[in-house]
């Protein structure tokens, strides 16, 4: 493809964009002192910038261009990643789990399982968790100079390397709350930048009402093709989505993972650690008017054969990750192709710095803490963070040039998350709500779901078995398989974890106030009038996703 | 510290004032090569909703010190 060309206003936006994160970076510094400051931005934020924060920490543009051509492919099925397969889940956290989280004053997930479980199971998830984070990261870093490189004609080397050392130097300067900043800095220019696509794709076919006349029943629907796989573009039944995506995948994803929860311990008191995921839901619903709409647009212009649009092709396969650039070429005169190539450079970024605080955190008190150095003092801590930053960086940058060298780990990147997440939400919920589950139960159902949904994926990728035994169907697709295999792993997990639990030695009642409902007095926010009430919101916000699922039903 | 609507403020109002800017040059020159609806002259308005939005986050946030 001939690449995008960038005008000299178009640099000069992007290079304001360069500037204005590392000078917040060497701003904040002055304001990181203590390691409370560095790893959890002195718990100080508003439950505002904790939620937007929670959202954009998620916003990566990849999962931008990807779920655009997504939904190109798979038509408006994708939106239910939005809504069912996000928004019970951060309600779910809000109301029931984050009291734990945050009245037990712990800096990290596996802290939480420290103080409910034992130290094995902590530095189990927190060593599967930090894998996960940099392989992730380097993935990312990949991505981005691989989109950068397709569309914009840029240099690997300097787009990777560019990228890795602006958010090296701002999150070493000052820790999460840089990272923070600049993710909220990247939900606006996210918002500015690419909204407009939609915008301007209503006015040139005329309304959302005719876009989607444009599109085939298949396409065009929610929930109304579901009970039979064959009559929609995702191939998958409804209770494959409500148990995979909307329950195990989900609540694995938003209420566990630290890269996303790590941003509401930041908030200044409980009320707001409550808030955070829930106003962060409204946010996350409104996602679908850019990323769905702009691949329904990019469908209904690729049927008419007059609009002159069509996706790139890679060796006679379809390239779904071009919808989004090729819209904006299509609709950005210059100027606000360096604002749209300056969203896509922020959501990679401020994704990549998400990646790497949560790491540093985890690293420090998980493992290095944990492990390796138990009497560090805050100090030394402080140190720690700044340099596991760095070499986090570097570990981005290695993994980034052995995804170019096989570029097919791409592919991989669902199943990771279905190797860690899947199974920690059923021990997170074991532990949370049933006093009576052991540290040898959660250790071993952790171990037993990592291990079973890692053999599960091994399984179909080398044709030990058909993937139709996980999926219970006969027709072959990826999605159904992420979203069958989560839902297994989990099931292992929970059934082990119960299992092991009855035969072993249970923690004493006293040892777990705090941390498991049912010996935890509960009276939040009851002082408050109801309307300001974090359950409040949680009902509003349980209102609209359900009006927008009977509106696209 | 400035909070960080201060900071969303001055980078919506520095970005949008070069696109609303660009807009009208593009106006006066119009580029050989044009884009879908460049008849509508999107940098422009979308331009003025950036700086509008980018001033009301400045003013309001430019005296505010957080703790």
């Amino acid at each position: 493809m001939e690449s995008i060309g960038l005008t000299f206003i178009d640099w000069i936006i992007i290079l304001i964009y360069f500037a204005f994160v590392l000078g917040i970076g060497v701003y904040l510094r002055k304001f990181t002192t203590s390691e409370e400051d560095f790893f959890l931005a002195g718990r100080k934020n508003s439950s505002w910038v904790a939620g937007l924060a929670f959202l954009s920490a998620n916003l990566g543009a990849l999962e931008l261009l990807g779920m655009t051509g997504n939904t190109f492919k798979y038509g408006m099925y994708v939106a239910h990643f939005y809504w069912i397969g996000a928004i019970p889940a951060m309600i779910f956290l809000g109301i029931y789990m984050m009291p734990f989280y945050y009245s037990s004053k712990i800096k990290s997930i596996p802290g939480y399982l420290k103080l409910r479980f034992d130290e094995k199971t902590r530095v189990l998830n927190g060593i599967a968790f930090a894998i996960m984070t940099l392989l992730v990261s380097g993935i990312n870093l990949y991505a981005m100079a691989l989109v950068l490189h397709t569309f914009i004609g840029w240099d690997w080397n300097i787009s990777m390397w560019a990228s890795a050392i602006t958010v090296a130097a701002y999150v070493t300067l000052s820790g999460l709350m840089s990272a923070i900043f600049t993710e909220i800095i990247q939900f606006f220019l996210i918002w500015f930048g690419l909204f407009l696509v939609s915008i301007l794709g209503i006015i040139e076919i005329g309304s959302i009402d005719q876009i989607m006349n444009r599109l085939p029943e298949s396409m065009n629907t929610l929930w109304s093709t579901s009970s039979n796989p064959m009559s929609n573009g995702m191939f998958i039944h409804w209770a494959g989505i409500v148990l995979g995506l909307g329950f195990v995948l989900s609540f694995g994803y938003w209420t566990t993972d630290f890269l996303v929860v790590q941003r509401a311990f930041s908030a200044k008191d409980l009320r707001s650690a409550r808030l955070t995921p829930l106003l962060a839901s409204f946010f996350k619903m409104a996602l679908p008017f850019i990323v769905i709409l702009a691949g329904l647009i990019a469908i209904a212009l690729s049927n008419d054969p007059n609009s002159g649009f069509k996706l790139l092709q890679d060796n006679g396969q379809v390239n779904y990750d071009s919808a989004l650039p090729l819209l904006i070429a299509r609709y950005y005169p210059s100027g606000l192709i360096g604002l749209g190539i300056t969203a896509l450079l922020a959501g990679f970024m401020a994704g990549q710095a998400g990646n790497i605080s949560a790491f540093n955190t985890v690293w420090t008190y998980d493992i290095y803490k944990s492990v390796l150095n138990r009497n560090a003092s805050d100090n030394h801590l402080l140190w720690m963070g700044r340099a596991s930053t760095i070499v986090g960086v570097i570990i981005s940058l290695g993994t980034a040039y052995w995804a170019k060298s096989f570029p097919s780990i791409m592919d991989y990147m669902q199943a990771i998350f279905s190797w860690v997440n899947a199974p920690l939400f059923a021990t997170m919920l074991l532990g949370m709500f049933v006093w009576w589950i052991t540290p040898n139960g959660a250790f071993w159902g952790l171990i037993a779901g990592m291990l079973s949904s890692f053999l599960m994926w091994m399984g179909v990728k080398f044709h030990w078995f058909s993937e139709s035994v996980i999926t219970m169907s006969g027709v072959q697709s990826d999605m159904a398989a992420n979203f069958w295999r989560a839902w297994w792993a989990w099931l292992i997990c929970f059934g082990v974890t119960i299992l092991v639990s009855l035969f072993t030695k249970k923690k004493p009642k006293e040892e777990l106030v705090g941390l498991v409902k049912g010996l935890t007095q509960e009276k939040h926010d009851q002082h408050l009038p109801f309307i300001k009430r974090p359950e409040f919101v949680a009902i509003i916000s349980l209102a609209v996703f359900i009006i927008l699922n009977l509106l696209f039903w | 510290m400035k909070p960080i609507w201060y900071f969303v403020g001055l980078i919506l109002l520095t970005i949008g004032g070069i696109i609303f800017l660009n807009g009208i040059y593009l106006l006066i020159n119009p580029p050989e090569i044009k884009t879908v609806l460049a008849e509508t002259h999107p940098s422009i308005w979308w331009g003025i909703i950036m700086v509008v939005s980018g001033l009301l986050l400045y003013l309001n946030n430019r005296n505010k010190i957080i703790s």
